[in-house]
């Protein structure tokens, strides 16, 4: 466990700065972790990434994957790279402020 | 019963057994071939004959279970039936779906392009392990990768065993120094669970096998003999052996309300699925967090012929999945290891299923005899359904040093 100060207010996260407990996250807090992770500016197809992960992951329990989330957004996978470089699923649930999805092991 | 693969065999022996003779159980597959997938891994390197790992699948079914040889072309939530490929339909009081897996290869682009067969292989189907093992006897050194393109696969393990079972050969062939081996996965390390992973990339490193992680295969180009990531990294090979990706069959594709994204079937624990009460799924099929293997379809087949059995009786179906998985793991020179775990509990040093058992993440020669005798158990005990004495569905924890999951 860590704890990380996002404008303001100060929550725990797990060794690799995933929220402990998503329901301390605000989308005002998004730009700020987006920032730490080299992503300078959200626009309004990350945005679209970031609030569909909060949705599944309210639905299901656990964020998507990235084959599953190009798949039901319709977001070709190489560009999910371009907007989260490296693993868009796992930055797009960090920055969503939602637990690192499992995938299956 | 959708399938008559390792989890709709031993799901319908185990559901004869139980249910009364009035009850009829009918499992449907397109073929009559009844492959040991385990055995794909030992094909490549000449330790396996391809024809041994085939059998009838009607043969492994217990007397008043019937086989039906067609495909299901698709489910029929809303009327309880199933259509099949051969123009029929059948109706039913419960359906499982038992019916694994698909390739993706079209997933990837180029995978099947030029150089397929050829400089790009797969030993996850059995052609594509027969041919392996021709490329494998002819290859005169090089680059040899190998790897995982994205989760979930079949026995995630399997391609690494496999960098393990290649180092041997080149060793004994006496050309391990003119080859290159390199693992490629997706993952962050190389195996998603931490003390694993610990103990496997050691392995990695005495072996002298290069450790390529977060690589998301995008693109091959057999031809030119290159991986190309979504991130734009490259990486070139004289030979690639890749787990392609994998996604649920394509029944559930077509079976509207009955899978999610990638066709895999949203599951409880207690195996039904999330889209109606008498529909349950076993197996691969699942979306459930354990690891796709014949250990957790056999585990599986104990709550799911209880819960079946509650449900027809109109009883609420009560046992639970925990997520329990042991898989043996292949590290060459006659050696193997052993991993056992569940949802909650990582896999741990010790020994399974109490202290007199096989070793717990440590190469032994014990474990590599586990893993031949698996053969055996499979067609023996695992498919007819009985319970194997000290092996149940929740995980023993008897001499196990534990560790949380996260
Ligand atoms: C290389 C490799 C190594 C492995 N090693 C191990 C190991 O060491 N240990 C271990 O425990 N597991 C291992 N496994 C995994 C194991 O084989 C699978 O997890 C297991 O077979 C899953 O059982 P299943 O019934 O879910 O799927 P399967 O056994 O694949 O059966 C699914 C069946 O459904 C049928 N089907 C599909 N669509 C339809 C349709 N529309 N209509 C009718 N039938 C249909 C298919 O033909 C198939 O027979 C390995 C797998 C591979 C590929």
């Amino acid at each position: 466990m860590a704890t990380m100060t996002y404008v303001g207010i100060e929550v725990s996260t797990d060794a690799e700065g995933f929220f402990a407990d998503p329901s301390k996250w605000t989308e005002a807090m998004a730009p700020q972790i987006a920032a730490a992770e080299g992503i300078a500016e959200l626009t309004d197809r990350h945005w679209q990434v970031i609030r569909f992960m909060r949705d599944e992951y309210e639905r299901k329990g656990d964020a998507p994957n990235v084959r599953a989330l190009s798949k039901t957004t319709g977001i070709p996978i190489k560009e999910l790279y371009q907007l989260f470089p490296k693993g868009p699923a796992k930055l797009a649930a960090k920055i969503a402020g939602v637990p690192k999805p499992h995938g299956c092991i | 019963m959708i399938g008559g693969g390792t989890g709709g065999t031993l799901a319908a022996n185990r559901l004869r057994h139980r249910l009364s003779p009035a009850d009829e159980i009918v499992v449907f597959d397109a073929d009559d071939r009844h492959l040991y997938q385990p055995g794909l891994l030992f094909v490549p390197f000449g330790l396996a004959p391809p024809a041994r790992l085939v059998r009838s699948r009607a043969a492994q079914l217990r007397r008043g279970v019937e086989f039906r040889r067609t495909a299901v072309e698709q489910v029929d939530l809303d009327h309880d039936r199933v259509i099949t490929a051969d123009g029929g339909a059948l109706p039913y009081d419960v359906l499982v779906v038992a019916s694994g897996t698909r390739l993706a290869l079209e997933a990837t682009d180029g995978l099947t392009g030029p150089g397929w067969g050829k400089r790009v292989h797969t030993f996850y189907s059995l052609p594509g392990a027969t041919s392996l093992a021709g490329a494998l006897a002819a290859f005169e050194g090089g680059r040899l990768l190998v790897g995982m393109i994205d989760l979930p696969i079949k026995c995630p393990v399997a391609p690494l065993e496999f960098c393990f079972l290649a180092d041997w050969f080149f060793r004994r062939k006496k050309m391990r120094s003119s080859i290159q081996l390199t693992y490629l996965t997706s993952l962050d390390a190389a195996f998603t669970k931490e003390t694993c992973n610990r103990a496997l990339s050691g392995l990695l490193e005495r072996k002298g096998v290069e450790l390529v992680t977060e690589f998301a295969t995008g693109e091959v180009d057999g031809a030119q003999g290159r991986l190309t990531a979504y991130d734009d990294r490259e990486t070139d090979f004289d030979l690639a052996v890749l787990a392609p990706l994998h996604e649920g069959a394509s029944c559930v594709a077509r079976s509207p309300g009955l899978g999610d994204a990638l066709a895999f079937v949203p599951t409880q624990p207690t195996l039904q699925a999330k889209a109606k009460p008498n529909v349950f799924a076993i197996g691969d099929a699942t979306d459930l967090r354990a690891s796709k293997a014949g250990s957790v379809a056999h585990f599986e087949g104990e709550v799911l012929s209880h819960n079946v059995t509650r449900f027809l009786a109109g009883e609420e179906p009560d046992a639970r999945f925990d997520g329990h998985t042991n898989c043996f793991i292949e590290t060459g020179f006659d050696k193997a290891l052993l991993i056992d775990f569940n949802d909650e509990i990582e896999p741990t040093l010790g020994h399974f299923p109490s202290p007199v058992g096989l070793p717990l993440l440590k190469e032994s020669r014990l474990n590599h005899i586990g893993k031949l005798a698996f053969e055996q158990l499979y067609w023996r005990a695992i498919l007819p359904g009985r319970d194997i004495p000290f092996i149940g569905a929740s995980m023993p924890l008897a001499d196990k040093h534990l560790e949380k999951a996260e």
